[in-house]
């Protein structure tokens, strides 16, 4: 990492940090066009060099971190200040953290998927504590008249002990901001730490025990009006016209207009009710008569779109990769096993609905506030689809109540927007439970034929996962290529660890016209599922311990080995269970990182219980064991409502699920005991939290159900009280 | 319209709305309290959940006017630093996760540990099946009623 003297304008520096005294600021730089990132200084008054300020120190002594990657119960509120405050020895109650809004100055941070938060920031945003530990440290000992290796840094101060002096970080800021930036700052040893590594309290876990964290729905701005938006209960259809006499009666009332909804490739039509408050909007609605032009969209149906899956499996696909000579080895093998897997489309259903406040002002300027995953993704595309400046366009990153991937995609953002812009007044979209169930973009299900072939010794000779399902980069970009495999959707399939001579792994595109996007863990959610039952059945087929079966196929040093060497012991997997028990194992790598889990169940009636849960998950470093522990553990109860509760269906061209009632998410009742083991054996490789615990749950679960009852499960969901 | 008068959290808050509309619009969008949230609307999830006359009750679906001369408590009234058992117990626990369910969830609790200060894992299931938790937080809120139960208890002691 490169470091570098430079300044920033008083004007921009109070754009960018709502703060308006002068100070020491240490940041980071995007050097442009070369993605190369620097640790900048940009104190004090002068030319902007489009540059990004993570600490500032303050004269009267307040220091502030910013924090990049919004808050969506995944920790980084407390994970991500936390790697910058570590170098300079403050606990978290010490700073303020702020919430950047996608200012290009922040850098391309600005997002929250793919469980990428820590593991691609680590060690930029400890250099940048670094960097400014060591200015002010420099400072502190050139006033002193002493060598920097005699000083220390503590609560907010530099001490130097031999002859008890300290400086506050204040006092010394300004000198400090007049030093050059170090090349190449020293990192603390992991051995000094104070933060990372250790279960620290959240700091946002008051506020959200109190009532008192501001989520986006908890905004209101002067002169606000409320909106809700009829959309086409069939997808792919177009509005044709609205009767609003009856909406207008309704008190409270103000406006009937039509509305724009932006997601991927589709643009589509909506019908808005402006109110003077949220009640008489959704009142007004339930009043409004549309017309709609279903576009033939209203036959579409989930059984018939499974048929056509079933139809398209018997396509060869594209290759997705090749290894030896599969064609070859499985037609000679002595041993054969095929089988076809099935899994729904699911929703996210973040508890928080969707929702945005904006407000289009005088000049064409434009204010945001919205929980959202990605601030940097709005910022870098509203002001082109709106035609304003980006310097008009500020975004206020509120708590997110729940991601999970939906809120990766700002098409309720750009609604309000384009509601406010067309009514010239601020405006606060919520989109109902109902249009959050209906409308989606979707998780899209995944259908897999799966091949594998045996040695006369019992062994792996010959592996094929052929994913039949619709693209997620289709329904991005229709210029999509579909001569190549849309590695998206045939993500981990080919990454296994497991040592197989020869596999071909094939994608067979399916078209759908329903908005369709990542999911919590993408496609792994599915794939994993028929991927690490598949491996159950042929272990079953070569008489082979399920656990042995997966280890014999591991090289001794691979991740997935000490994976399920740790997760064997911890389940105590060599132990006999009680008569009517089964337990399941599955481990599943992909981009994210890595996990495996081992599912106990027992007979309970015509169905079964799920009796426990044991989580292994590797993660090279990290920084708050106590936050992947919950992050695990939600892994897995998601991983269970997906696998078990009814998913989403389409009849007549709709959504057949609406709320809650229908489309359920586990409850506490329903929940197992779930252990967590965090592998941290440090290091330089540092992988994901928030995902790695969902894809091995749905297949360790069907495996265990198989080891109890003998029954395989190739379809989710699957009732649990009926197997 | 008409003017409701409600109290809440011990404060009177008089509000000129549709008789019909849920309680939870008016606590949030009338009164202005925010800690109340909106998950369902259709006594699914638990979000919206406040207590009425000490009993939890899902706002969302509660006339406004059904409310009028009642005892309404939100989360804001439950403790002015954030102390009460149940906040205690959920801040060392560190229940959250995004944190949009907690504030019913903690309401429910609430309720349940006045009526039973030593509820069993079983009667804590029934108490909290209305509360959904989209971020998987139950493990961690179980555990932290039964700690908010010797909180509770220590304080009497
Ligand atoms: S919002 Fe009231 S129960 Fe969901
Ligand atoms: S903490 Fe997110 S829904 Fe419960």
């Amino acid at each position: 990492m490169h470091t570098r003297q430079s300044t920033i304008s008083r004007r921009n520096f109070i754009r960018l940090t709502g703060i308006t005294g002068a100070g020491f600021m240490i940041g980071l730089s995007v050097a442009e066009g070369q993605g190369i990132e620097e640790v900048v200084n940009m104190s004090g008054v002068g030319e902007s060099f489009g540059l990004t300020p993570f600490i500032i120190i303050e004269k009267s002594g307040a220091i502030t971190i910013f924090n990049t990657k919004p808050e969506i119960g995944q920790g980084t509120f407390q994970s991500i200040p936390s790697l910058i405050a570590e170098e300079l020895n403050l606990t978290l109650d010490m700073v303020t953290i702020k919430q950047t809004g996608g200012e290009k100055e922040f850098g391309p941070d600005q997002f929250v998927g793919g469980s990428s938060s820590v593991r691609t920031t680590y060690t930029k945003y400890r250099t940048v504590g670094a960097a400014a530990r060591e200015m002010l440290v420099t400072a502190a000992a050139k006033m002193w008249e002493v060598p920097v290796a005699e000083c220390t840094v503590e609560n907010g101060k530099v001490h130097h002990l031999a002859s008890e002096r300290s400086a506050k970080f204040s006092e010394l800021a300004e000198a400090a901001s007049k030093l050059e930036v170090p090349k190449s700052p020293k990192l603390k040893d992991p051995k000094d730490f104070i933060l990372l590594g250790k279960s620290i309290p959240r700091p946002d876990v008051p506020l959200k025990s109190s009532g008192k964290a501001v989520f986006g729905i908890d905004i209101d701005v002067p002169g606000m009006v409320y909106a809700s938006v009829e959309r086409c209960p069939v997808f792919g259809g177009r509005l044709v016209s609205f009767d609003d006499a009856a909406t207008k009666k309704v008190k409270g009332v103000q406006q009937v207009i039509s509305c724009e909804r932006l997601f991927g490739k589709y643009r589509t039509e909506g019908v808005a009710v402006i109110a003077d408050n949220y009640w008489a909007a959704v009142q007004g609605r339930k009043a409004l008569k549309v017309k709609w032009d279903f576009q033939g969209k209203e036959n579409f149906n989930s059984a018939g779109y499974a048929q056509q899956l079933r139809e398209l499996a018997k396509t060869e696909g594209v290759v997705d990769k090749s290894i030896g000579d599969f064609d070859k080895a499985f037609a000679e093998a002595p041993n054969k096993v095929e089988a076809f897997y099935e899994t729904p489309v699911v929703s996210h259903s973040p508890i928080e609905p969707m929702n945005c406040v904006a407000h289009w002002k005088e000049g064409n300027k434009v204010e945001i506030w919205t929980s959202t995953q990605v601030p940097g993704r709005i910022m870098g595309s509203f002001p082109k689809e709106f035609g304003i400046k980006e310097e008009d366009l500020k975004v206020n990153v509120l708590f997110n109540g729940g991601g999970f991937g939906r809120r990766l995609y700002p098409d309720y953002v750009h609604e309000a927007v384009y509601l406010s812009k067309k009514i010239s007044k601020p405006v606060k979209l919520i989109w109902s439970r109902e249009d959050d169930t209906q409308q989606g973009p979707f998780r899209p299900m995944t259908f897999s034929a799966m091949k594998g072939a045996l040695g006369t010794d019992g062994k792996l000779t010959a592996f094929q996962h052929k994913v039949i399902a619709p693209s997620l980069n289709a329904a991005r970009d229709d210029k999509y290529d579909k001569t190549k495999t849309d590695g998206t959707m045939t993500e981990g399939i080919s990454e296994q660890a497991y040592r197989i001579p020869n596999m071909k792994n094939l994608y067979v595109w399916a078209d759908i016209h329903i908005p369709i996007c990542a999911w919590r863990a993408v496609t792994s959610t599915t794939l994993a599922f028929s991927h690490e039952c598949f491996i159950d059945e042929l272990a079953v087929k070569a008489k082979k311990d399920p656990m042995d079966f997966r280890i014999n196929m591991l090289d001794a040093k691979s991740d997935t080995m000490r994976v399920l060497r740790k997760l064997r012991e911890v389940s105590n997997w060599d132990k006999p269970l009680q008569k009517g028990w089964g337990r399941g194992v599955a481990q599943w790598e992909f981009f994210a990182g890595l996990a495996a889990n081992v599912v106990e169940v027992s007979q309970n009636g015509e169905g079964v219980k799920i009796e426990k849960v044991y989580s292994v998950i590797d993660l090279g470093t990290v920084v708050n064991p106590d936050t992947v522990v919950g992050q695990v553990q939600g892994a897995v109860v998601m991983a269970i409502t997906a696998a078990i509760k009814n998913g989403i269906t389409f009849e007549n061209g709709r959504t057949a699920q609406s709320n809650f009632h229908n489309n359920p998410a586990l409850r506490i009742n329903e929940v197992p005991p779930i252990e967590v083991f965090v592998l941290a054996e440090g290091g330089d490789k540092i992988k994901g939290v928030g995902e790695p615990g969902l894809p091995p749950l749905a297949p360790a679960l069907c495996n265990a159900i198989f080891a109890a009852t003998g029954k395989r499960i190739r379809t989710l969901p699957f009732n649990i009280n009926k197997i | 319209m008409a003017s409701i008068t409600l109290n809440i959290n011990n404060a009177s808050h008089t509000i000129d709305v549709d008789p019909q509309m849920p309680l939870l619009w008016a606590i949030r969008d009338f009164v202005g309290l925010k800690g109340t949230k909106y998950g369902c609307g259709m006594s699914q999830c638990g979000a919206c959940t406040v207590l009425l006359d000490g009993n939890p009750i899902r706002s969302c679906s509660y006339p406004v006017s059904a409310a009028a001369g009642k005892k309404i408590a939100t989360i804001e009234g439950l403790s002015e630093k954030t102390d009460h058992p149940v906040q205690q117990a959920w801040i060392e626990l560190q229940v959250p996760q995004c944190g949009y369910c907690q504030s019913g969830q903690i309401m429910s609790a609430v309720a349940l540990l006045k009526k039973n200060p030593s509820p069993t894992d079983a009667q804590i299931d029934a108490a909290m099946q209305g509360n959904l938790c989209r971020c998987g937080t139950y493990p961690r809120i179980k555990t932290a009623i039964h700690r908010a139960a010797e909180i509770q208890k220590s304080q009497k002691a």
